[in-house]
């Protein structure tokens, strides 16, 4: 990408590799996230956009490199030190991972109440308003298995906007929704970055919302086993040295954007 | 050609090994009947294609060729030119998706020696597992006394109610069964020796010392037990406890810890109702054998002490420990899919009942010893 100057890296990760027992599922992946990025990992399916993001959150070890938060190690960080950085996010998960056996309203409530420490009444007050903003009002008394898949999504991302989180991390927010719900989706990311100041680093393979609202990427190349490329997604697309990163951007269409490649 | 013959799918291999020709005829759809394969070797393909005999076709033919495709030999190197261009299409369709290199399983040693290390390592990899868990569940209770611990208190309620009030009628109807097989099987034989009365002791003691928390345990071992195991498991599945762990909740605390103090409580208030109940079900066989529950009873507290008691209710609190172990072990590392839940599930009971069997033979020892 080309040398702009660079804000204060919230996310940076150095030299990550992550396995599967000894299954190398990626090498050598190093990228910066800025502050109010709205950051895309991006590859074939299968290709560990889901294990990177486990590793970010802290869910996996990772075999190798190290992961830093607004410059402090999160790798290298105590349970109690990771603790206080995981209070900063917000995670929605693939299928919403939503707590089977309460409702809507309870979901959200309930990390906030335990959390923050304040009234059960505060905390469903907030919880009700959260719903709102993602456009569920009127489900709040709702059992999650009596709610769409796309419900469930959404919902999910109200309870990761529960702590108001600093940085947001999307599991394939928009796999599997209808296009108009896709790009209602897109909306309330970008308002909930504007609004919240946030960081967004989002698992997709959905090439429009990619273009439409994301700033910057990490491209996993499932052949190479390691990072295509990072960078601003559009720019990639016309300009990527590498051959499967411009593939993958283009939908398959071999370009030949780039001058200089043969 | 007639027209009954060309209704089969039919392919028909000739010529040289090198240099086959193979003419398809028929219609090719699912449901027309089986394929008449004439002249096939395995490993065959052909030099040429003669289709024209073809009516319609489906997935079916695309299917057999492409078997065949897979199959065939290096020196049979071949292509599809020279099949029609909807099925040529329909082929490289299916070839074009390059595969996926290292994604092939490696085939797995098989010899005796191999599979005695596999099952060695695996029982090794286990017992650490038990012992960790364990672990964590007494550093959880650490924190739980020194009120550290987060975990709903309507989740636990919840639990307490469904592992203890909801258990009450099949604990009843298990042990006031027990009671009376117990009293049948002593009157038959005391009653040769003339000491009828002697069943209340036999009865009293069996109940009170063994078969009064046996049968709980084995009961919640089913019940509770495996409901641990599968909830925890599907949670598992679902990410859920990954989004508990996201919001800095610790699952160990929140999802064992209150599994673990609900069967704690509840075992010995189960077992002391089932004592009682088992007991009523000797008496009830008693009177009919003559003894009347006025007997019965006096000749029962002569024969239980409050310490011989208080034996089934101690070993109570540590069945329940590990039936509650045991369903929240194998429900936190159960696999991400709907049947390694079923076999979480599974796995609970039959390790809890072993493990109460076990551990009520090393009670029965242990009191020998300690002659109480």
């Amino acid at each position: 990408m080309t040398d702009t100057l660079q804000p204060m890296n919230k996310i940076s990760v150095h030299g990550l590799t992550m396995n599967f027992g000894s299954f190398v599922v990626m090498k050598d992946l190093g990228f910066d996230i800025a502050e109010k990025d709205i950051f895309a990992i991006v590859g074939e399916s299968g290709c560990g956009k889901s294990t990177l993001l486990r590793h970010l959150i802290g869910l996996i070890e990772p075999a190798k490199g190290s992961i830093y938060y607004g410059g402090e190690s999160f790798t290298a960080a105590t349970e109690s030190e990771r603790m206080r950085f995981m209070g900063r996010f917000g995670v929605m998960y693939q299928s919403g991972a939503l707590w089977s056996s309460m409702t809507l309203a309870e979901n959200i409530a309930m990390p906030i109440e335990e959390m923050a420490g304040i009234t059960s009444r505060e905390a469903l007050d907030l919880a009700y308003y959260k719903l709102a903003l993602v456009g569920l009002s009127g489900f709040e008394n709702h059992y999650p298995s009596q709610i769409s898949g796309g419900m469930k999504k959404r919902a999910g991302i109200a309870r990761a906007i529960a702590m108001d989180p600093e940085i947001i991390f999307l599991d394939e927010p928009g796999a599997g929704l209808d296009p108009l719900s896709s790009q209602r989706l897109d909306e309330l990311i970008l308002k909930l970055r504007d609004t919240l100041g946030s960081t967004v680093v989002m698992v997709t393979h959905e090439l429009a919302s990619i273009f439409a609202i994301a700033n910057n990427s990490v491209f996993l190349d499932v052949h190479t086993r390691t990072q295509g490329a990072t960078g601003n997604p559009v720019w990639l697309r016309d300009h990527s040295e590498n051959e499967n990163v411009r593939l993958f951007y283009n939908r398959g269409k071999t370009g030949n954007p780039s001058e200089q490649h043969d | 050609m007639n027209e009954h013959a060309t209704k089969f799918p039919r392919a028909t291999w000739q010529g040289a090994v090198t240099e086959k020709t193979l003419r398809l005829e028929g219609e090719w759809t699912l449901g027309s009947g089986e394929i008449k394969v004439e002249g096939y070797e395995d490993g065959d393909w052909p030099k040429r294609f003669v289709t024209d005999g073809i009516g319609h076709f489906d997935s079916r033919l695309p299917g057999y060729l492409m078997g065949c495709f897979r199959a065939k030999k290096k020196q049979h190197e071949g292509s599809l030119a020279g099949l029609p261009d909807k099925l040529r299409e329909l082929m490289e369709l299916a070839l074009k998706v390059p595969d996926h290199h290292g994604t092939e399983k490696q085939k797995e040693y098989s010899g005796k020696l191999a599979a005695l290390g596999t099952k060695m390592t695996s029982v090794w990899i286990a017992s650490v597992s038990l012992v960790e868990f364990i672990g964590e569940t007494v550093l959880s209770l650490g924190r739980f006394f020194t009120g550290k611990a987060k975990f709903r208190k309507s989740d636990f309620r919840t639990i307490l109610q469904e592992c203890g009030a909801e258990a009450l009628p099949i604990v009843a109807l298990i042990t006031f069964l027990i009671g009376m097989i117990l009293a049948f099987v002593g009157n038959a034989q005391l009653a040769n020796f003339g000491a009828g009365i002697y069943v209340a002791d036999l009865v009293g003691i069996a109940t009170v010392r063994e078969m009064g928390v046996v049968m709980t345990a084995i009961i919640l071992s089913g019940r509770t037990g495996a409901s641990f195991a599968a909830h925890l498991g599907s949670m598992n599945a679902n990410e859920e406890i990954d989004a508990l762990r996201t919001f800095g909740f610790h699952p160990f605390d929140f999802l064992v810890l209150p599994r673990v103090l609900a069967l704690i409580l509840m075992m010995p208030l189960l077992t002391v109702y089932a004592n009682t109940i088992g007991i009523l079900g000797g008496m009830l066989v008693a009177w009919t054998a003559g003894i009347t529950p006025a007997l019965f009873w006096t000749e029962l507290l002569s024969a239980i002490s409050p310490q011989s008691y208080s034996l089934g209710v101690i070993k109570s609190v540590f069945f329940g420990a590990t039936i509650a172990i045991a369903g929240c072990m194998q429900g936190m590392r159960s696999g991400k899919s709907s049947s390694a839940v079923g076999q979480a599930a599974t796995r609970s009971v039959v390790i809890s009942i072993t493990a109460i069997v076990v551990l009520d033979s090393a009670f029965a020892i242990l009191f020998t010893l300690l002659d109480i």
